[in-house]
């Protein structure tokens, strides 16, 4: 039997590469990591991706994936142990929901809100915070929104689980605060949880590069 | 609501018109709401407090927004009929990808188009033909983005075939001439009763909503 080929293109830095990592590890698939540069990027990725030219990668074999929603349910689909999502219909179309509002919606205000310009950044936080309020309800006390493990969205919500506090810290700007507290609770276990925690870039590593780039407004003035 | 299957939407909305492609692909009997966008039904509130857009799918009581996520919800119901997502999941993921690609390509360059003029719809205009350009180079040689049969990407894409004439006369363009192969696969899908009866007239499109629109915005 042949061996099956696995390869991840990905930037230690990026939230989408650390998504797919945590499927992968979750259903205990080996794969190769190949780091990538941003500025001077692999011809094998260029050749991948030549439409979009983005880093985050995925190959099984001949299949060449990119978008990490897409990868994500190509690896529930081909290695079926330990689900990220359920077989229930409506639950995949609700979870497939939650997973586009925190791309779509929740991370844009985020993002605005802790790096934007100034003067936006009032009606950004508000935003930001209107939209995690409806994540907060969302969550209705369960420590995962997959219910009763780590599924689907609570992958795609890793960029609010980690990368929030990791840019919080930077820009010295708290917007995920405990009036959030089913939030906090999910957060808290998540980036406590064993299998999560190999798939996070360090720390420190990631608030001195975000404080570079985006914490000088404060650093200077 | 007495009928087990009902569809929130907007006459002219593509995305709504997916939902009415998926619904009438499965045989699906459904009782079908106009909405006031400007005045939201309280039904559409309640459905869709995240968004309070259309489309909403309710399904024995339980809704489902977003087109996309509606169609697949489609799809993974009645399984019986029409399959519009492949069963081999590379090509589910190619089709999910392409889908996604027309939803942040397609809508946004379109609407920039209709929505502005002079440079900004020139700059619009070249970007919407790229996009088809590139799903057309996708498109190949097959009759359907589903290969022999409608299928997922198909459903995505074929409701903006109502705005084209409305994109060409904004655009001052014929779709025909930049992107012959998307408009003889739109014509080809048109032949099929699940897409003639649920897309609308694109006259319509152009005349009674994008024009008095743009007038109405001070932009013709």
């Amino acid at each position: 039997m042949s061996k099956e080929e696995v390869k991840l293109h990905g930037f230690w830095r990026s939230p989408y590469s650390r998504r797919v990592e945590l499927a992968l590890k979750i259903k205990g698939v080996e794969y190769e990591y190949i780091e990538e540069d941003l500025i001077n990027k692999s011809p094998e990725l260029l050749k991948y991706n030549p439409i979009h030219k983005k880093v985050l990668v995925f190959i099984h074999n001949e299949n060449v994936i990119i978008e990490s929603q897409v990868i994500l349910e190509y690896i529930d689909e081909t290695w079926k142990q330990n689900p990220i999502m359920s077989q229930d219909p409506y639950e995949r179309a609700m979870a497939r929901f939650w997973a586009n509002f925190v791309d779509q919606k929740c991370l844009p205000s985020l993002r605005k809100a802790l790096w934007g310009p100034e003067t936006e950044q009032e009606k950004a936080t508000e935003e930001a915070k209107e939209n995690l309020k409806i994540l907060e309800k969302e969550l209705q006390g369960n420590n995962t929104f997959g219910g009763e493990r780590i599924g689907f969205v609570d992958i795609v919500a890793n960029v609010i689980a980690y990368w929030v506090s990791v840019y919080e810290e930077a820009v010295e700007k708290k917007i995920l605060t405990e009036e959030f507290p089913a939030l906090c609770n999910w957060r808290n276990e998540y980036v406590n949880n064993s299998i999560i925690k190999e798939t996070l870039p360090p720390r420190e590593k990631s608030i001195a590069h975000a404080r570079a780039k985006y914490g000088t407004s404060k650093a200077s003035s | 609501m007495t009928k087990v299957v009902v569809l929130l939407d907007f006459w002219l909305s593509p995305f709504g018109m997916r939902v009415r492609v998926a619904l009438a692909e499965k045989g699906v009997e459904y009782e079908y709401r106009e909405e006031d966008l400007g005045n939201k039904s309280q039904l559409l509130l309640q459905m869709n407090p995240v968004h309070k857009k259309i489309p909403v799918l309710i399904h024995n009581g339980k809704p489902i927004c977003e087109s996309l996520v509606i169609v697949q919800y489609i799809d993974e119901t009645w399984k019986n009929k029409a399959p519009l997502l492949p069963s081999d999941p590379y090509q589910r993921a190619e089709a999910r990808f392409w889908g996604d690609y027309i939803d942040k390509q397609i809508y946004s360059c379109g609407r920039r188009l209709w929505t502005t003029k002079g440079e900004e719809q020139e700059a619009a205009k070249k970007e919407l033909i790229e996009c088809f350009k590139v799903l057309e180079e996708h498109l190949g040689d097959r009759t359907y983005f589903g290969g022999d049969n409608l299928g997922f990407v198909d459903v995505a894409l074929i409701p903006f075939y109502s705005w084209f004439y409305a994109f060409e006369t904004c655009g001052n363009f014929k779709m025909e001439e930049w992107c012959p192969k998307i408009v003889s696969w739109a014509k080809t899908c048109m032949q099929r009763e699940s897409v003639s009866k649920s897309l609308v007239d694109p006259l319509k499109v152009c005349h009674d909503f994008v024009l008095p629109r743009r007038k109405t915005l001070g932009l013709d």
